[in-house]
């Protein structure tokens, strides 16, 4: 009883905050209910026993993602009336890619429904192995089963960063002002002040 | 908890509804206390490192000081700028203060003693504590207004830099005791140096984790001398500028409770948590949760011992030892204590 009750609570909040999400007409308040949207995604997440999941799923969306976001964000000089004018011109745009989305999800749970792919093989070594923590299946799946597929995953990841370092980092070097940490830490004292007793009204020599 | 409520002729739900509210209860109301009392604490190190005798009128020894400042700013009037976006203003605190009470919720204060025993229990510590960020950047922006604004910048920029790095010695511990479970992680410390000693700081390639841990607290905290949300030379107050009475005081009682949980996770991964410094049978007739609170007060005063003494760092050394130093270092000690591990421990599997 209880587990529907949550089921409900949290599926009806991530379909209320999503909405929200698109109508608020403040921008910072649309990635503030996204960010309610994930919440409760992860509290689906829960329900449904993959807790590793939902945990990294509030680590990296909520706790890294939407932050980058929500700083964006909030840098924004947001014209209002510009906004509603791009709504109108963006609307049929995005009326188009909802349907592709909702095409998707028709065909997505209907080749499901039909059980013409088989994810996992009949043999069921690609099945979670019962009785051990999703942690430890999860593991055993990326790091033995489908351990090519994640390694080039996260190669194309590290490609994709260090390109992103390497296209906003091309002014020169020089122009720049370069710090020399370790000649700041090796400043002492004596080299950069003086202790002096100068005479009344002589002043000191710099 | 569950069986004495169901042996009051409770039904079995019932029971487990009453039992996690009466473990809330019991976590939060001492956790309060706590925050007050160690507010005194702070202030007292503070003054007696300054040659000051800090908070001594209100009560024996001033020890109720935290009492009255509480009820001071719980009779003052709540003010909302005009300009503020009034909704998030208001909510900002109430996020501060939540999650600085629900991360609480995995931490074991003996064997078994804990009101979540969640298999990912760190993870869910990062989870939240990754949350933390969101009031102080929800209240800079909303009080709309200058010096706010730059510290809720700078507090996103500073979270998110110490918590990449506070992952990977995560991992490292991880890896370590074989368990994200808070308990699995304090049982594997057992007698972990020598047989005798409990911790894993007494660990060559576990004890620079721990330094950069406690160094990666303070920053995560925004203290001193990592405090540049709130640098009163620069900053006004930062993100706190705006507030005042109790929404003033959520975020304090929530930073407060922050720094006392990141104080009970040093305890908990590096030095044993509940268990006894020494594997000895005497020090066991101690009950657990008074060695987790030695442990806990032990790492406060060092966090207010370095608040006497340390400078404020300035804000680019700060993401530099962030990026540039913890960062690679973390990364080098995960490659390092998981080559050992498969080296020692895991040799047989390949």
């Amino acid at each position: 009883m209880i587990q529907a009750f949550a089921f409900y609570l949290f599926a009806g909040l991530v379909i209320a905050s999503g909405a929200v999400t698109i109508l608020a007409r403040n921008p910072v308040h649309s990635v503030l209910w996204l960010i309610v949207a994930f919440f409760n995604g992860a509290g689906l997440m829960v329900l449904v026993g993959a807790e590793f999941i939902a945990m990294l799923l509030v680590i990296v969306y909520v706790g890294a993602v939407a932050v980058l976001f929500l700083f964006v964000v909030m840098m924004l000089d947001i014209d209002f009336a510009e906004l509603r004018a791009g709504f109108i011109k963006n609307f049929p745009l995005g009326i188009a890619i909802a349907l592709v989305l909702l095409a998707e999800l028709v065909l997505g749970v209907g080749a499901w429904r039909a059980g013409a792919i088989a994810l996992g093989t009949p043999a069921g070594d690609a099945a979670p192995l019962l009785g051990e923590s999703n942690i430890e299946n999860i593991g055993a799946l990326l790091y033995g089963r489908y351990l090519f597929l994640f390694e080039s995953a996260g190669i194309i990841l590290l490609v994709a960063m260090i390109g992103a370092i390497v296209l906003t980092h091309r002014g020169s070097r020089a122009a720049r002002g370069q710090q020399d940490i370790a000649r700041q830490n090796a400043r002492k004292p004596s080299e950069a002040t003086i202790n002096t007793r100068p005479e009344v009204g002589q002043g000191i020599q710099l | 908890m569950i069986p004495v409520f169901e042996d009051w002729g409770m039904s079995y739900e019932t029971a487990w509804f009453v039992s996690t509210i009466a473990g809330i209860l019991l976590i939060a109301l001492p956790l309060m206390l706590a925050v007050a009392m160690i507010i005194y604490v702070d202030r007292k190190v503070w003054a007696a490192m300054a040659l000051r005798r800090g908070p001594n009128v209100v009560g024996p020894f001033g020890l109720l000081q935290s009492f009255a400042d509480g009820l001071k700013v719980f009779l003052q009037e709540t003010i909302v700028p005009s300009a503020a976006n009034k909704g998030l203003f208001l909510i900002a605190p109430i996020v501060t203060f939540t999650l600085a009470l629900a991360a609480w919720a995995v931490i074991p204060f003996n064997s078994g003693a804990v009101l979540a025993d969640i298999n990912v229990g760190l993870l869910y510590i990062l989870a939240i504590s990754s949350l933390g960020v969101y009031g102080v950047v929800m209240s800079g922006w909303a009080s709309n207004s200058k010096y706010p604004f730059f510290s809720a910048m700078r507090a996103a920029a500073q979270m998110i830099s110490y918590e990449v790095s506070i992952g990977f010695i995560l991992i490292c511990v991880v890896l370590w005791a074989g368990t994200f479970n808070m308990n699995g992680i304090i049982e594997a410390q057992r007698g972990h140096g020598l047989g005798i000693v409990n911790g894993f700081v007494f660990n060559l390639l576990l004890f620079p984790m721990w330094v950069m841990f406690l160094i990666s607290s303070l920053a995560e905290t925004a203290r001193a001398p990592f405090d540049l949300t709130e640098a009163e030379s620069e900053l006004v107050a930062g993100y706190q500028t705006e507030y005042s009475s109790m929404s003033f005081a959520l975020f304090w009682l929530g930073e407060y409770a922050n720094v006392l949980l990141m104080c009970a996770l040093n305890a908990i991964l590096f030095f044993g948590g509940w268990l006894p410094p020494l594997e000895w049978a005497p020090l066991y007739w101690i009950p657990g949760w008074l060695w987790l609170f030695a442990k806990i007060f032990f790492f406060f005063f060092i966090f207010s011992w370095v608040k006497a003494t340390v400078p404020r760092f300035r804000y680019d050394q700060l993401m530099r030892l962030g990026w540039k130093v913890f960062l690679p270092l973390s990364l080098v000690f995960v490659v390092l204590v998981s080559g050992w591990l498969m080296f020692t421990r895991y040799g047989e599997a390949i």
